[in-house]
Formats: C-alpha cells, structure tokens, sequence
C-alpha cells in the first residue's frame, strides 16, 4: 500500500480495494515502526486520523469523493491547525495548540485529505538542514548520518521513506525544493500569492510560499489544485481562478524552451551534480525540448539580498512571541523587560536569534537605506533579469542544491556555508516565481535534484514538463534502503 | 524678553467603522475587556490583516475636505516597538506615504480674523489595546478591546501660535469629521484625542526652540491648560538659565501640570518598514469623484450661506455652523417658523445654548424640538408673547410642559394688547400714586419708568410693554 502514489491510491479507495481507515492505519503503523530512524514527526495524530479517515470512507461509499478523499498526507507544523499543537519547530510554541485551521489546513481537510500528523521542521523555517528544530534534527532516509535539507525536512523525509504518500511544505528560500532534491522526491513552490499564507506562520512574509511534496509530478498536480486558491483572508494572495493542474500533464514537450543559466553552472557546483543535471538535460531534448544559454546576471546578489530581506522581515514577524499571551513565558519574570528578555531569550534557538538580531540591524535607523532599501532594489534587478529570461525560454532549469545532501552537524557551525546550500533556489522566491525540484539521479550514491523555474501561474507548465521526465525515467521511483 | 509660542498638534481621530481596520471584530465601545478581539487582534501565529475599505473612503473625504492631496498610492507601514498591549510587537500605520498630505483649514481668531492653519498629512493606522493597572494586585491586565480600532491621525504644521489657537484649529476639525460623520467626535470615550508639539522662541527669532510633546489629550479645556502650562514652564525654565528638553510630557488634568514621561534618548528605535502583509492603498480618479460627490456641505460653505441666506453676521453663522447637528436644528427650526431667520439665531445662540449649556446636553438630546422652538417664534412675531414672556414660556416647554401653545394656555401667559384693558390698569396706578403723579408732571420725567413697571407688575408681566408706554405718555399728559 505504502509504495502507491497518491493517484494509485485514490484510485484503490476508489474501487473499495481497501478502505480510507485501513490506509491511514497502515499509514500509522509505518510512522510507528520506521520514524524512530528519521524524526520526521513532532505530532502524530493517531485518533484525529482515523475519524477523519473514518468521515473519508462514507463520502467514498456515498459516490462524494474527490481525489484527495481518505488519502493520508503529513503536515508541516508550521501550518495551524485547530485543536493541535502547531509548533512550527521551536521551544516558543511547544505548549501552543492553535484554536484555527490555516486556509491550507481548511482546504485539505475540506477536500477530504486525512492528516496523520504535523512534520518537523527547523525552527520558525530557519535552516537549510532542519538542524535547528526544538525537536531535534531529521535524517535523510537514503544516509541516516545525513541531512534531510530543509527548513521542510520532516515533510520531505517522511513521503521519501513511504511514510506518507505526500505532505505539504514551505518555501522561504528553497524550503520545498532544497529537501525535495536531497531526499530525491518532487517539491513544487507555486507562483507567490497562489496558496494562501493565512494561518501558515510567517518567516518572511513577502518570501513565504505554502507547497507540497509528493513523489510523482501527478501527485503534486493534485495537491497544488487542493491548496490553491484566492483567499479573501491574505491581500497578497491572488484573484485567478485555479488550474486543473491534472489536466495538462499529458501535453507534449515539443519545441518547449529550456533555458540554462550560466551562472546556476560556475564555481561551487559539485561535479557529480553537474553531470546528473546535464543528463537529465538529455532525456529533455529526447522529449523534443530545445536547451539554450541564458544569463540571470544578478544571480549572484541573491543571497546576500535575502539575507536583508528575510532576516528583517522575521524580526518583526516574530516580535509576537512575548510571553504575554500565548507560547513560552519564563518562570517568575520578576518585571517586563525580564519578562521579555527571558520568554525569548529561552524560548528562541541559536539561528532564530541569529536573524532577528540581522533584521533588526538591517532595519535600525540609519542602516535602512543601506541595507533594506538596497536589497529591495536588488530584488527587482533579479525580477527583471527572470521576466527578460522568459522572453526567450519557456522554462529555466539548472540544479536544486550546489550538492547532495550533506553529514548533520557539517555545516551547523558555519551558517554562510549553510546559507550558500541555497544558492540556486532564493532568486526564485525574491522574483515570487514557481519553482520545482524533481529527482534526476544519484551522486555519490545521493539524490540530485534538478530545479525548474517558471514564469509567473505557469505552475502547469511545470508540473507537464515534470510529469513528463518522470514517464521516461524511474529517479522518483528509486526507493531508500530500509524503507522500501 | 518677549516670547512666542508656536504649536503643532498631532489629532487622533477614531473612525466610526462598524469593524476594525484590519480585521472583523466589532469596535463597539464599552464591552467586557477582551470580548471584541478575534484572532487577528489577538496577533495569534499566522494570522493576517486584510484593510476595511470604509476606512480608506473615510480618509478621502477628510482630504478632500481640508483641500489636501489624497495620494494615488499610499503604504501601510510597521511600527516595531515592544508593549504588552500591542500584540503583534508592531503597530500597522503609514510612514513614509500617507493616504492624505498638504491641506489646511481656516480658523477664526479672536479678533474675528481668519488663519490659515496646515495640515502636513493624515494617515490610517491602528490603535493599540489598553493596559490596565488597577485592580490586579500589582500585575498589569491588558484588555484588547480596543486593539485594530481604526484611526486617522491628523498632524498639523506648526502654524499655531496660542493654546487658544490651538483650541480653535482642534475645534474645526472636530466640527469637520462629525461634519463628515467619519468620527462621532466622543472625547470622553477616546475617539477625539491629541498630542501638542509645544515649543517657545524669543519674538523675531527664525529657529523653532526645543519642543516637548505633550500626550494624550481629551478635552478642548486641557489642551488649553496643558499648553498654557508648558509655555509657562518653558519660559521659566529657559529665563532662569536652563535648557527645555526634548521629551514626552503627559498632562495631569487632576493637578494641572505636565510631567515628563520619557526623553529623546529613551526613545525607540521603530525600525518603519512597509508591510509585506498589506498591498499598497490605490485611489483612482473614479473612486475620488464618487468620495467627492458623497461629501456633505462643509462648515465653511455652510458658514457663508448661512450669512447670504439668512441675513446673518459672521459671528452668528460661525456658532450656528460649529456643529452640524446645531446648523441643522437651525435650518429645520427657521422653516417651521416660516422664515425667522434672525430671531431664531437669537433664540438658538442665546436662549436654547445657555439651557443646553446650563444641562450640559447636546443639541441632539435638547427637550425642546427645532419645531417647537419655531411655534414659540411664532407666538413672538404674531404678538401673543413678549419677550419676556416669551422666556418663561421656553422655560416651561424645556421642563416639559408641553409646546407653546398648550403653555400659554395652561398658565394663562397671553400678552394684554387690548388697548381698553391697558388704558384702565393704568389710571387705577395713576389713582394710586397721586404723589409721584405731580412730580411726573412738575417736570421729574423719569418717573415713567415707575409708572410702567407698577402697571407691568399689576398685569403679572402680560401687558404689551410699547403700548403700555405709549398709552402711559398720552393719559398722563392728560
């Protein structure tokens, strides 16, 4: 049952193979028996689980279904969810049990989709190796001593091992993406504004994007179509109507654009990398895509802008998280700056105080202009240099992560190393692109992930030229050891 | 040395929204602490605001209304600052481009001159919750109530040069957002508040001297005070030798004095930066022409047509407009009475406002209706009541006796003008003064008056009083 794709599935539960309750039972029984190897839960569900699976099999015998009807998927806690602690990975949240359902969470539940628990993740989505989460680090099903990426790592980890058939995510920075190529599954960040942020706590609001991780393109497509949609809830969600992203898996690749950027190939792109993109490069031009040179010319300004951006925004997002009315409070504040001092002090991890003490600075009077101000600017030079891109090329692929996932603990004490693991992937959330990150091989006996960017709602364009690739190869079918 | 004062004022008007500015919550005033407070007030993880509209068609007619710029685009801004009863750690205002920018009014002096005060700008931002320190044995409650409420903060050039200027300007524009129903103008509940910029400088001097802001100010009388106080403290201070500093006072009504809160160094650091969270406002020609059409007549206009209409002076026009609930209850009053339009501003401005003022009531809770002030008008003009009559029969109707007729009828308050009746009052006074008769007539002319007080006080006041002193001139000729 674990090794069906979310469709396979829907399919199954559809002819009355098996029910709802019987898979979400399996389901659990497999986080039981295998998530001690990979910590990719903070919450299991259980009981929610089978009453929601239970709810699932009557609108399946009453002919009501959808296709996400009954099937299990893995939450990240950074999604709130009603009567459940949503955590989002961090000591200040651990006692928080949300008294409201996230727009995404709505919608799942709405669609029929049974959650069977909420997934780790680094703290407040910090991180590129969910290294900094409360609850401990993840590991990568395909190397336990390895990361899993992140910040969506237990979402990631969890479809890789066949824990779940898919999961949501966040992407910040490369939060989908990063963990999607280092655990060899699909990720899909959509266009900014095409899945409500309400109820998805903020990192950094103008970069946050709520996504899903699946192992197949098809998958994706039908978690996207769920997820998706205007919310009059977020301003900054957008008014257009969703796709049937299902429906135009099947169109052809002929004469698709593929553009390469030149500065996604230089100098910090680990070799065997390289050669597993370039390949898969191939298998696109057998589909009858055509691969052209492009330049992103300020690539290279990406990181050192969302660094600004990021930090400044979550330092005034999580100013919330006082101690006054929800979350951590320090024992016995003996006033309110101490209470202050301390609730965060003790409630916030090392990389979360990191950047709220950048933002702060970024924002300080005198330094604004210096620093936010210019990475604004910055932010619309990287916009510009993708809308010229997209004259000229469909599509814009390159690789997910300069490398395969890397040892826990490598790179914790060294954040600018940390910080540059996503290097291919932050242009895209300053730009407010698409973006997917697809398996197209192994390095070093390690998934790669090939990355493709889109132009602006062109989520289905994506998910074809994804899908596609996936009916010529078998990369997102390869399976860990131990968790086949 | 002589000194000047000069003075900006910071106004806080609270928009009379049904719900929050950035969420659904009601903003009633007055329920239980807490009660109005959904999760976006509350500022839960992950929740969102989304700007009511009616605040932005708020904003725009004020700006059309004080000839301002209503920018095409305007942004919402964060405020960071941490406070217990601000819930997110950030305050949603505008900063760097507010909805409305460059406008003025015109105040009147006392003199009866006229002072164009600036407006520098108003922006839409939200109001914070309230601590409350009572109560809780040491420990501080927070109610968030009143936390997302909607207000437009109105910031004045520092144009005005007295605290009675300053009351001037925060009058008119008091009159002008109830005018424009966008504010009910309560100063006791909070929704009509101020901060005054107050700084002096030796007369003839360029540079504005070191200003000390005063908070939170909810009353026409201590803004008055308030400023009086400071300017004296700011003189003395300076005359004997010291420096004003730049500081936050808060004015203590009970004591009368202002006191300092916190320095220009303890200040914060609030870190503005647009919000990511909210799309930047935008206006369009379409939009503001519908704002405008919308917009009622405005103190200004009204001011003058009330002088062309009525035939009044600028005074009278000035006190009648001041309010609009007063220009209506004149207007509806002058029609019932079939046009009196200058003794009904007598009775509106003398008799009724010392009333009202005496009951302290508003004109909207006066007793005595724009009608029923207009069937007593008629009952002058026809000649059934004197003036003084007149002014116990208003007495009677404002402790409800009933409309003006029923009182002249009850009480019997109908004025003499018959002029047999008057003519025989006043030889039964002549019979009785035979003294004061020959002196009249020995040449001590002023002892009329005696004569037509005593028949005035034999007919308990009802006598017409210019027919008394006609008739009284030809029978005591006689």
């Amino acid at each position: 049952m674990h090794r069906k794709s979310l469709v396979e599935l829907s399919a199954a539960l559809g002819r009355g193979e098996f029910s709802s309750e019987e898979l979400t039972r399996a389901c659990l029984a497999r986080v039981a028996a295998l998530d001690g190897q990979l910590n990719s839960f903070i919450t299991v569900t259980g009981e929610q689980a089978l009453s929601a699976a239970r709810a699932a099999d009557r609108r399946l015998q009453a002919g009501e279904a959808g296709a996400l009807t009954g099937i299990p998927f893995a939450h990240k806690d950074i999604f709130c969810t009603e009567g459940v602690r949503t955590s989002c990975g961090s000591r200040m949240l651990d006692n928080f049990i949300a008294p409201y359902d996230a727009t995404v969470t709505q919608k799942l539940k709405a669609a029929g989709a049974v959650m069977i628990g909420k997934t780790n993740m680094d703290e407040f989505a910090m991180g590129s190796s969910n290294e900094t989460s409360f609850y401990g680090p993840v590991k990568n099903p395909w190397d336990t001593s390895t990361v899993p990426g992140g910040s969506s790592g237990g979402s990631a980890a969890a479809v890789a091992a066949r824990l779940v058939p898919v999961a949501t995510g966040t992407d910040t920075g490369g939060s989908i993406r990063q963990p999607a190529a280092l655990c060899g599954i699909t990720g899909l960040k959509p266009t900014y504004g095409r899945v409500s942020r309400y109820g998805m706590i903020a990192f950094a609001s103008s970069l946050d994007q709520g996504g899903a991780f699946a192992r197949t393109a098809e998958d994706v497509a039908v978690m996207l179509t769920a997820m998706a949609g205007f919310d009059p809830r977020d301003s900054t969600s957008v008014d257009r109507p969703v796709d049937d992203y299902r429906a135009g898996l099947g169109d052809s690749l002929r004469g698709l654009r593929i553009g390469l950027p030149k500065e996604f190939f230089g100098e910090g792109l680990d070799g065997g990398v390289a050669a597993t993109v370039e390949a898969s490069l191939e298998e696109y031009k057998k589909l009858g895509a055509t691969v052209v040179d492009i330049s992103l010319p300020n690539s290279a300004l990406s990181v050192p802008a969302y660094y600004v951006v990021a930090p400044a925004e979550c330092s005034s997002n999580l100013s919330r998280f006082d101690g006054v009315r929800y979350g951590y409070r320090a024992e016995n504040p003996h006033d309110l700056e101490d209470l202050y001092k301390r609730s965060r002090g003790e409630g916030f991890g090392a990389e979360v105080k990191r950047r709220i003490m950048i933002g702060t600075y970024a924002l300080s009077a005198g330094y604004f202009d210096a620093y936010y101000l210019k990475a604004q600017q910055v932010r619309r030079l990287i916009r510009e240099d993708f809308l010229r891109a997209f004259e000229q090329v469909d599509v814009i692929m390159g690789p997910t992560s300069p490398g395969v996932a890397f040892r826990l603990g490598e790179k914790a004490d060294d954040p600018v190393t940390m910080y540059l693991s996503d290097i291919y992937t932050i242009a895209v959330n300053l730009a407010g692109l698409p973006g997917m990150s697809i398996p197209a091989g192994f390095a070093a006996g390690l998934p790669v992930g090939l990355q493709l960017i889109g132009s602006y709602f062109d989520e289905g364009r994506l998910l074809a030229a994804a899908h596609q690739y996936q009916q010529v190869t078998d990369w997102h079918v390869r399976c860990p050891e131990g968790f086949a | 040395m002589e000194w000047e004062t000069v003075i900006g004022l910071e106004i806080h008007a609270q928009l009379a929204t049904q719900s929050k500015i950035f969420s659904g919550a009601s903003t009633r005033f007055g329920a239980e602490p807490n009660t109005q407070a959904c999760a976006v007030d509350l500022g839960l993880p992950g929740v969102l605001p989304v700007l009511n509209e009616a605040v932005v068609r708020m904003a725009a007619s004020f700006g059309l209304a004080i000839h301002a710029t209503v920018a095409p685009r305007s942004v919402f801004a964060r405020k960071n600052y941490f406070y217990p009863d601000l819930p997110k750690g950030y305050q949603i205002s505008q900063y760097e481009l507010p909805i409305v920018h460059d406008g003025y009014v015109d105040i009147e002096l006392e003199d009866g001159t006229r002072k164009r005060i600036g407006v520098t700008r108003a922006h839409l931002e939200e109001d914070a919750g309230k601590s409350l320190h009572e109560d809780f044995h040491g420990l501080t409650g927070i109610d968030l109530n009143r936390a997302g409420t909607p207000l437009l903060e109105i910031v004045s050039e520092p144009d005005l040069r007295s605290a009675k200027e300053a009351v001037a300007y925060m009058k008119k524009i008091h009159a002008l957002v109830r005018y424009l129903e966008i504010c009910d103008g309560n100063m006791q509940e909070g929704s009509f508040r101020c901060d005054a910029n107050v700084s002096v400088r030796p007369r003839g001097q360029a540079v504005f001297g070191t200003r000390a802001e005063l908070k939170n100010i909810n009353s026409f009388r201590f803004v008055e005070h308030a400023i009086n106080y400071e300017v004296e403290r700011q003189i003395a201070l300076i005359e004997s030798g010291g420096q004003v500093v730049q500081e936050t006072r808060l004015f203590d009504p009970a004591r009368q004095e202002t006191r300092p809160m916190r320095t220009k160094e303890e200040a914060n650091d609030y870190r503005y930066f647009p919000d990511p969270d909210l799309l930047p406002v935008e206006i369009d020609t379409p939009f503001l022409e519908a704002v405008e059409a919308g917009l009622p007549e405005l103190p200004d206009a009204k001011c003058q047509r009330f002088m062309t209409d009525y035939g009044l002076s600028a005074y009278d026009a000035g006190v009648l407009t001041a309010s609009r609930e007063l220009a209506d209850f004149y207007e509806a009053a002058v029609t019932d009475s079939g046009g009196l339009a200058k003794l009904t501003a007598n009775w509106v401005t003398g008799e009724l406002a010392g009333a009202l003022n005496h009951d302290g009531r508003e004109i909207g809770d006066s007793p005595v209706t724009a009608a029923a002030l207009a069937g007593l008008l008629r009952r002058i003009e026809d000649g059934t009541l004197s003036g003084k009559l007149a002014k116990q029969v208003f007495e009677a109707m404002w402790s409800g006796a009933g409309n003006a007729d029923e009182v002249i009828e009850q009480q019997g308050l109908r004025q003499i003008t018959d002029t047999s009746a008057i003519e025989g009052a006043i030889r039964e006074i002549l019979e009785k003064h035979p003294k004061q008769l020959e002196q009249y007539r020995g040449g001590q002319e002023k002892l009329l008056g005696f004569f037509v007080g005593q028949v005035m006080k034999a007919t308990q006041g009802k006598a017409n009083p210019a027919q008394v002193n006609e008739l009284l001139k030809k029978l005591i000729g006689d």
